[in-house]
């Protein structure tokens, strides 16, 4: 692609994310909605479709909806209905799928973003969200083509996005947000390797300062942060260079290519479909009743934006700091659960984020997995806010829990890390040092103040590294002056 | 001793069972001999399972040996092929699905199993009940009992002709837009539609999801009650179900309809009715008149939509609920090179003409751009004709009509017109728009001898009171049975 002029034109791109919902059974029927498992192990006659079978809505759905809608700042529907939506393929067993057409569970809505690098804040508004059944999975192996329905009525959210995003990063940290947001709420376990948050994304760029959109495309499943905004970013430089060499825009359907790093335009045949939606005639209307929703406001656990803007504002930390320990809620749950007894948040909002992620992060398995409960992380927080171990012996114990699992007391005694802070003792190791170097002393008298730090170590070195040095400065100090 | 048991009614039979002066397995092969005997000339069966019945026989004479067996403890009924009934193939009549064998059992079939019935075979029907006649079924037509050249009706004309002919002594049926009223009159039988949402439609294949509903066929009004008081009633599986409770419907037959006040819409009484059947519905109320019942004329102004509004609204239900028959899973499978070609070849061999006709009827219905101006201007008058009756229903009772303009017609003769075929549910087909219940009782014969039916539509959840209204009217003695010829 030749050089591009990007400054001309501005992006404008809208989203629509599809996330399963966090329920034991699927959306109309008792199977179970575990990822895997045994192809079509996880059926019945009602997921494939038997002749005569019929859905029953899933009460524990119309839950999760609510709450996304109150986390969202929805308008959640006292009064929505299911729709049939149409298309013949062959995961999709009853030829239509139950969805929500014209009247969504919840409408409008919004979500604030953390401030990006320059700081500036951003509100993301929502048009809806509706509740939809997924469809199977096809398979295709040694020129056969072959069905799994596990995933077949699985619930699922669709939150679609007003056009109020201008970049792929935008719209990797609205999906990111999103994400976080679902899983506060335990809407959704998020798992985009798994396909179960994948996103749609639709693009268009217009000249800078145009107010009409330009056409768009919509480029489909996509499953990573990563690849929401490398593909977007691609479009766009796509799109522009059309524009750029006199071409127009097809409005079509693109694939993300993640090998190639490109999008590719489905066929036409694959995606133009009228859908025929109609109203669902086997199942009632979604009724709310404000009391519901308003039990279920009661119930909201704090959300990511609340918790950032007050670990700024209470424990002092930066956006960034913030930012890095709400992204999940098991993380920010775990730094909340280390500050008991604590008084400086910091240190422990510091160790969560470089010791504790970092061993997550080597280890590759789950945070409750993979480091010593967040208590026992506590205990020795404090032990280095009471000046009873230094932070390097702290560091030291730590590497030691992760594999022994044992706790931060028993471990810190163990390896005998506790620091001497009995001045008797201190001041012994003191004395005889100044015993044995009297030229420096004098040196030090005379003015050289550098020397006070060879002191120091001196007196650490002689405690076997253990003494508490506040203890150790202030006698150093009053036996130097003495 | 056994020969002609089959002819008891469900009540006789009951009683009879109990006493022990026959054996449950005795009636079911009475009824298993006259299956036997008339099907080749009948038709009235697909499916007969003649080893699963023995089977239920016996174990409902063991049931009633050890005492408080309920009513429908051994009686041996006929199944509309629409039914899931678990290990025994079910077909609808239909090509895609010939060898289809169900792993589960409808919701009705559930019930019956649960009080002991015994099911001696899966009747024979229109090919996903969609016709008036059952001879759209892929098996062949089923022939009237009273006259073999002549049709059933429809579409659960197999379950009709089988209770007229005492292969079984009930039978289910399913009423969509006349499904079950027009073969009872035009066998002579007792067929009831209850309210929607009275019965479960889980498991029973779907046509149109609004306007199906389940009902049986017997040859009396009391039978029509003791079966419909085990087929009533929530169904955690169809969330369209009702949770009224079921009252026991058989205790409101007190056989009288004194101050009753029964309603003629003026509008049924059309060009194009047979006299005869005028007249033998006229001479219907002048007995209810007689029983002390008054009749008054009533309108019901939109009757004339009916039924423009009925082929939009099933067609565009059916359109979808028949997109699953796809050749994927179960069924019919035509191989072809990709799944597209697979749909149209499985699709193309496996439904016949009148379903496809049904399907791009509906399919278009919904298309963009024709939505407001078919499926939903039909919705706004299925709004208006409900509202007729509810107006209707201010000032009487019940409305009283005839089930058809006709009787049963020629085998062939309207197969070629489509529209005329249509008409023969005029009178039926508002009442599943409105969703109320409605019943067909016989009220006399034509001069070719072959029956005329009476229906008695009521408000919502009014079944009690219809099934005492035909119950006043079948005591009275004003009609007499007659055999049919068969």
């Amino acid at each position: 692609m030749a050089t591009i002029n990007r400054e001309k034109y501005e992006a404008v791109i809208g989203l629509e994310i599809h996330t399963h919902l966090l329920t034991k059974s699927k959306m109309f029927c008792g199977c179970s909605t575990e990822f895997g498992g045994v192809p079509n192990d996880h059926t019945c006659p009602i997921c494939t479709a038997m002749p005569g079978a019929l859905p029953v809505l899933n009460q524990h759905v119309i839950e999760i909806a609510v709450r996304a809608g109150l986390a969202a700042h929805c308008e959640v529907a006292p009064y929505s209905i299911f729709d049939r939506k149409s298309y013949f393929y062959p995961d999709l067993p009853k030829g239509y799928q139950i969805s929500q057409y014209g009247t969504p569970v919840c409408k409008g809505g919004y979500i604030d973003l953390p401030p990006d690098k320059n700081g500036a804040p951003h509100r993301v508004r929502l048009v809806r969200i509706h509740l939809e059944e997924d469809a199977g999975k096809n398979i295709h192996e040694g020129g056969h083509s072959l069905v799994d329905l596990n995933r077949s009525g699985v619930p699922l959210l669709e939150i679609v996005s007003e056009p109020d995003i201008r970049s792929g990063a935008e719209a990797a940290a609205y999906v990111q947000e999103m994400r976080a947001i679902l899983r506060y709420i335990d809407a959704s376990d998020g798992r985009m390797e798994e396909g179960s948050l994948r996103c749609d994304c639709n693009v268009s760029v217009r000249p800078r300062g145009h107010k009409e959109f330009g056409v768009k495309t919509e480029i489909k499943n996509l499953n990573s942060f990563r690849f929401v905004e490398k593909a977007i970013e691609y479009e766009i430089d796509r799109q522009i260079d059309i524009l750029e060499s006199g071409g127009k825009i097809t409005q079509e359907t693109h694939l993300w290519d993640p090998v190639r790093e490109v999008t590719r335009a489905m066929r036409s045949k694959e995606y133009a479909n009228d859908y025929r939606y109609f109203p669902e005639p086997d199942l009632p209307p979604l009724i709310v009743p404000p009391d519901l929703v308003e039990a279920i406001r009661g119930e909201m656990p704090e959300l990511p934006a609340d918790r950032r803007a007050r670990y700024i504002r209470e424990f002092g930390l930066t956006p960034y700091e913030a930012d890095v320990l709400t992204a999940e809620r098991e993380v920010s749950d775990y730094f909340e659960a280390t500050l008991s007894g604590l008084k400086n948040r910091k240190t422990a909002a510091n160790w969560v984020m470089t010791e504790v992620l970092r061993i997550v992060r080597e280890s590759g398995k789950s945070l409750a997995e993979a480091v010593p409960a967040p208590t026992e992380v506590g205990a020795l927080l404090i032990m280095i806010e009471d000046l009873k171990i230094s932070l390097n012996a702290a560091k030291t114990a730590f590497a030691t829990m992760v594999k022994s699992g044992k706790s931060a007391e028993g471990t810190v005694a163990e390896l005998g890390l506790a620091q001497v802070s009995d001045e008797g003792a201190i001041a012994e190791a003191i004395d005889r040092i100044l015993a044995a170097e009297t030229e420096k002393v004098n040196e030090y008298r005379a003015g050289r103040d550098k020397l006070f730090g060879f002191f120091v170590g001196q007196a650490m070195k002689a405690m076997g590294g253990k003494a508490n040095p506040k203890v150790i400065n202030d006698l150093l100090r009053k036996k130097l002056s003495g | 001793m056994s020969s002609g048991l089959n002819r008891l009614t469900i009540a006789e039979a009951s009683a009879r069972l109990h006493r022990r002066e026959f054996s449950a397995l005795e009636l079911t092969r009475a009824c298993l001999a006259r299956i036997e005997a008339v099907e080749p000339q009948l038709n009235a069966f697909i499916t007969v399972s003649e080893k699963e019945a023995n089977e239920q026989a016996v174990e409902a004479d063991r049931r009633i040996a050890a005492g408080d067996a309920p009513a429908l403890c051994g009686i041996p009924l006929g199944i509309k092929d629409i039914y899931n009934t678990c290990g025994v193939r079910t077909t609808c009549a239909s090509r895609i699905l010939e060898n289809f064998i169900s792993p589960y059992d409808a919701t009705a079939i559930a019930k019956l199993r649960a009080d002991g019935a015994v099911f001696v075979g899966k009747a024979n029907m229109d090919e996903f009940a969609m016709g008036s006649s059952t001879e759209n079924s892929a098996f062949g037509p089923t022939k009237n009992p009273y006259d073999l050249e002549r049709v059933s009706g429809g579409s659960s004309g197999g379950s009709a002709a089988a209770v007229a002919a005492h292969q079984c002594l009930g039978a289910l049926g399913t009423d969509t837009g006349g499904s079950i009223r027009e073969p009872a009159s035009f066998c002579g039988v007792v067929g009831i539609k209850p309210t929607y949402s009275r019965v479960s439609r889980f498991g029973v294949i779907a046509y149109a999801s609004s306007l199906d509903q389940v009902g049986p066929f017997t040859k009396s009004v009391r039978d029509a009650a003791i079966m419909l008081r085990t087929l009533a009633g929530i169904d955690r599986l169809d969330s369209t179900c009702s949770a009224r409770p079921v009252p026991d419907y058989e205790k409101a037959l007190r056989g009288e309809v004194k101050g009753l006040r029964v309603g003629v819409p003026k509008e049924y009484f059309i060009d194009g009715m047979a006299p005869e059947v005028e007249s033998a519905v006229r001479a219907a109320l002048k007995q209810y008149q007689a029983l002390g019942a008054s009749v008054h004329e009533i309108s019901l102004p939109h009757a004339s939509y009916a039924i423009a509004a009925y082929y939009l609204i099933a067609t565009a239900e059916a359109s979808a609920n028949l997109a699953r028959y796809d050749g994927i899973r179960y069924g019919l499978r035509v191989d072809a090179e990709d799944h597209n070609s697979l749909y149209d070849l499985t699709r193309a061999l496996g439904f016949g003409t009148e379903v496809k006709r049904r399907i791009m009827l509906g399919t278009f219905a919904l298309s963009a751009g024709y939505y407001d101006a078919y499926y939903l201007k039909a919705q706004k008058v299925r709004t208006l004709i409900r509202r007729d009756f509810e107006n209707a229903f201010e000032t009487c009772d019940v409305i009283a009509t005839p089930v058809a303009p006709t009787t049963a017609f020629k085998i062939g003769e309207k197969m070629d017109d489509p529209l005329t075929m249509y008409l023969s549910d005029i009178f039926t087909i508002s009442v599943n728009l409105a969703g109320l219940p409605g019943m067909s009782i016989p009220c006399g014969y034509d001069s070719n001898g072959l029956p005329i039916g009476m229906q008695l539509i009521g408000p919502p959840f009014s079944e009690e009171m219809i099934l005492r209204a035909g119950d006043a009217y079948e005591r009275s003695g004003a009609f007499t049975r007659r055999e049919p010829a068969i």
